[in-house]
């Protein structure tokens, strides 16, 4: 192939949403040749969507909370499998990253006393478990992530980030030492192919929830990073554990937010009854997300979900009054009355298990950067390349993330990668030049499917996978669906290998960013599947039929998945980190609510 | 249900088309605009628009339907069309890429101008700065802008003078910032915008408020502004 036009930048991070965005101020701001690289406007990022809170210790509705009880929820929400490194650094500096958001200008809903206001979210305690429920997700009322991406973006612009908006990352650039020296990334408006030749290359891609049929993420959740991070040979961690979040709306997908149960609403079932009560008798409603999801299907799979089909069950809102819905969860009103025809001041809201979150993602140090396995089992720094975000796994949601952690684990680790660079680049790093076969097999996927002529089409193919994934891999599993869905996927592999896009344009051509999309869906499926027919126990979001318990004398690890070798070698495992720096470790203990 | 849908690919066509599309909508369902988008490209593949969050946050599908601005993602069929007809074209006043796509970039220039961020040179506290209920209310109905652009290409002023007139979606942002307590610039914000084009080529037509899909109103926050601007004059 003709060499590429290239461009060249100190740091590239692909992906506007929090996490991207904020690590690319902590370049910019430091004066390197930074840009972000994304394909929807920044403020179109997924990140926007985020509703409820970002959470950390910062004791503005209780003085003495404490972010070690942060970390103790957190580590018992991942059900151990969490690295207690990771969350200690997340927890410890958590407010830290608030205050620099609010510096920054984001405009939080505010106490009588002028701070931060902060509510209630589920998995959140005091006191280690033992204080009732803790008040900790800071808020901007029910838009938080809307305040939170504006904000970083705005302070992008003032300090001359470098945005490449609506370009689309195709591959990684390997060389032969396996060092990342870029990219190959498509301009979607002219359809132009460049090299980004970057020294660090950042994915901060978000999610994949598109990979099931019916999720609350964003059309863009494609899961293009870990696509990318698979072909070039690089693992994903705890693929498997993809998180459930209780209260989607029925049939849309479209999210309301666990906020909603911390301002008082609870769930009921078609008889009316608050059943959490049963479930989780101390904290009801406000139970880790696992455990609040499997009992609503339980209730459903007993009979006793509300509607025509009794295949769901209501979110009560009404008893809160008026007053406190609009002023606290306007949003949520908005959604509901487009989405499932109710107003929640008057009626309850017909609510589903929905895939939300994905908990794994690519390994990487607490400073970003993306660990891969050796031969002697050990982990090693894969050069020139950092992963941050939901597309990372660092791991600070094990196997059930928290709400509210998320958008906390954008800016703390976005922040951390950014500095971890800004050293790098001062101790010389440079940018490491390929040859030109490893560009070439970075545009290989693309000639593919430039080049083909006929075969099935896109939109056929992704609708196949999509239920493949919501019917075999939800909140229960077994082990006999998961191997019938294993030769599916591969089955699938091969036709999409042979799909046709039959729109060969330049300008803005949507269908090949959709087939491009595709190839990332099927390498996120397939890990998933593999992966979670391979850990044969029971543990936060992954239940199953076949084997219920956990098994901590073999299964308190992470997973660890490499593309090429899953089929013959099956899944790796690698220890999870019980060694935090300050603080004694947290034991595994049974976990109850 | 027959859908005519603006059509322009430059490498392509030498000028825009109309073409007329023909769908079965389910029974018993109202689907929404982007819903009906999603159908028509399974279709046929090549039809261009943008879409991201499908639940009217992210500001991606602005889109004009049957002479209206509006996100598709959040706009009912049963609201759209009329008589069993829906014509669909880009934002009106804005190049056109491609089909529904349209050049936003004047309309970031507009917002990039008036300073988007907050200014406060103080040194900040080890805590966050305090801020009264009753001062952030003062944000509520303007920091929600999803600069989704649906006001800035129904706004007249706007067409004539993309380059001058800050337009709707910029100038609330503008408001955003002057009337956040924690913020400091107010006399170097007003000096930007005191010139006869940036706020004052606003006629009061509140084509804006009516379509904005958020609720917001821009002419509510350029009335505020024109009398900052006033009387800081006198
Ligand atoms: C409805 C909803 C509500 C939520 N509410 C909360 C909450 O209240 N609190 C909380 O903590 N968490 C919440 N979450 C989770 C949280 O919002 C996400 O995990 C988080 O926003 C992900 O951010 P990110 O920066 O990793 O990625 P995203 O915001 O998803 O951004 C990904 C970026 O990568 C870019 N990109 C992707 N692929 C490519 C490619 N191939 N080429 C170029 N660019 C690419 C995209 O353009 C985008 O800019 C919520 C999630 C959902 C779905
Ligand atoms: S009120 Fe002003 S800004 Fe709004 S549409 Fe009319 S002229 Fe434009
Ligand atoms: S003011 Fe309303 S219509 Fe205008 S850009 Fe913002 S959200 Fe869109
Ligand atoms: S797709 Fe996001 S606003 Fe419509």
């Amino acid at each position: 192939m003709a060499r590429l036009p290239t461009m060249e930048f100190d740091g590239v991070i692909v992906g506007g949403g929090g996490a991207g965005m904020r690590a690319a101020l902590q370049l910019a701001q430091s004066g390197l040749k930074t840009a972000v690289l994304s394909k929807v406007f920044p403020t179109r990022s997924h990140t926007v969507s985020a509703q409820g809170g970002i959470a950390a210790a910062i004791g503005s509705e209780d003085p003495d909370d404490d972010w070690r009880w942060h970390m103790y929820d957190t580590v018992k929400g991942s059900d151990y499998i969490g690295d207690q490194d990771a969350i200690e650094y997340m927890c410890s500096v958590g407010p830290e990253a608030i205050y620099e958001l609010e510096h920054m200008g984001m405009p939080f809903t505010r106490t009588e006393r002028g701070r931060i206001y902060q509510r209630p979210f589920g998995g959140h305690s005091k006191s280690f478990g033992k204080g009732g429920q803790a008040s900790r997700a800071c808020a901007a009322e029910d838009r938080t992530g809307h305040a939170l991406l504006h904000t970083l973006y705005q302070n992008n612009l003032k300090a001359g980030t470098t945005f490449l908006n609506e370009w689309f990352a195709v591959d990684l650039v390997v060389n032969q030492d396996g060092v990342v020296s870029g990219l190959v990334a498509l301009e979607i408006e002219t359809g132009q192919v460049v090299f980004v030749k970057s020294k660090a290359t950042v994915l901060a891609t978000g999610g994949a929830g598109r990979i099931y049929a019916t999720t609350t993420n964003a059309l863009m959740n494609t899961g293009d990073g870990i696509g990318m991070a698979l072909r070039a040979g690089m693992p994903v961690q705890d693929i498997e554990m993809w998180q459930f979040h209780p209260t989607g709306i029925h049939q849309a997908g479209v999210l309301v937010t666990e906020g909603c149960r911390g301002e008082g609403g609870y769930l009921v079932n078609k008889d009316g009854e608050r059943f959490m009560e049963r479930y989780a008798p101390t904290a009801k409603d406000l139970a880790g997300r696992d455990v609040v999801a499997r009992s609503m299907i339980q209730e459903i799979m007993d009979g006793r979900g509300a509607g025509p089909d009794s295949d769901h069950v209501l979110l009560k809102l009404d008893h809160l009054g008026e007053e406190t819905i609009f002023k606290r969860l306007p949003g949520i009103t908005e959604l509901s009355k487009t989405f499932a025809h109710v107003n929640p001041a008057q009626e309850p809201i017909p609510v589903v298990p929905t895939c939300h979150y994905m908990m794994g993602g690519i390994p990487t140090n607490v400073h970003g950067q993306v660990l891969t396995q050796v031969a002697d089992g050990n982990d090693a720094v894969v050069g020139g390349l950092y992963a941050i975000g939901e597309v990372a796994c660092v791991s600070v949601h094990g196997a059930n993330r928290l709400g509210a952690n998320s958008l906390l684990d954008l800016v703390v680790f976005g922040r951390a990668a950014g500095i971890h660079i800004e050293d790098a680049m001062r101790q010389g790093v440079g940018h490491r030049d390929p040859a030109d076969e490893d560009v070439d097999n970075a545009t290989a996927r693309l000639a593919r499917w430039n080049e083909s002529t006929e075969g099935e089409s896109v939109a056929d193919l992704k609708r196949e996978l999509q239920r493949i994934m919501l019917v075999n891999f939800n909140v229960f599993r077994s082990g006999d669906h998961m191997r019938r869905s294993i030769g599916d996927l591969a089955d699938l592999r091969e036709r999409i290998a042979r799909a046709h896009l039959p729109d060969k344009s330049r300008v803005f051509n949507t269908a090949r960013l959709e087939a491009l999309e595709l190839d990332n869906l099927l390498e996120v499926a397939q890990a998933t599947a593999i992966v979670a027919e391979a850990r044969t126990e029971s543990r936060g979001a992954h239940a199953r039929n076949d084997y219920t318990e956990r098994d901590d004398d073999n299964w308190l690890c992470h997973s660890l998945y490499f593309a090429a070798e899953a089929a013959e070698k099956g899944v790796r495992k690698r220890a999870v980190n019980l060694t935090p720096a300050t603080v004694e470790p947290f034991q595994p203990m049974a976990r109850t609510y | 249900m027959k859908i005519n849908i603006y059509r322009f690919d430059p490498d392509k066509d030498e000028s825009p088309r109309m073409e007329e599309m023909e769908i079965d909508l389910p029974e018993g369902r109202d689907l929404m605009v982007l819903d009906v988008l999603e159908l028509l490209k399974a279709k046929d593949p090549s039809i261009a628009y943008r879409r991201s969050c499908r639940e009217g946050v992210c500001g991606s599908d602005g889109i004009n339907m049957n002479g209206r601005n509006g996100l598709a993602c959040i706009t009912p069929i049963s609201e759209a069309a009329s008589r069993g007809k829906l014509t669909l074209r880009p934002l009106p006043g804005l190049p056109v890429v491609r089909d529904l796509v349209v050049d936003m970039t004047q309309f970031y220039r507009q917002y990039e101008k008036i300073t988007p961020w907050l200014v406060n040179d103080t040194p900040p506290p080890a805590q966050e700065r305090l801020q009264m209920p009753e001062d952030r209310e003062k944000l509520n109905g303007l920091y929600e802008c999803i600069l989704c652009a649906c006001c800035s290409t129904a706004c007249p002023s706007f067409w004539w003078n993309p380059d001058k007139f800050v337009g709707p979606a910029g100038l609330l942002q503008a408001y955003r910032f002057l009337a956040d307590s924690r913020d400091t610039a107010t006399a170097e914000r007003l000096a930007a915008l005191e010139d006869p084009f940036s706020v004052f080529r606003c006629r009061g037509i509140m084509n804006c408020v009516s379509v904005c899909p958020k609720g917001l109103n821009p002419t509510r926050a350029i009335g505020k502004i024109r009398s900052m601007l006033l009387s800081q004059g006198i």
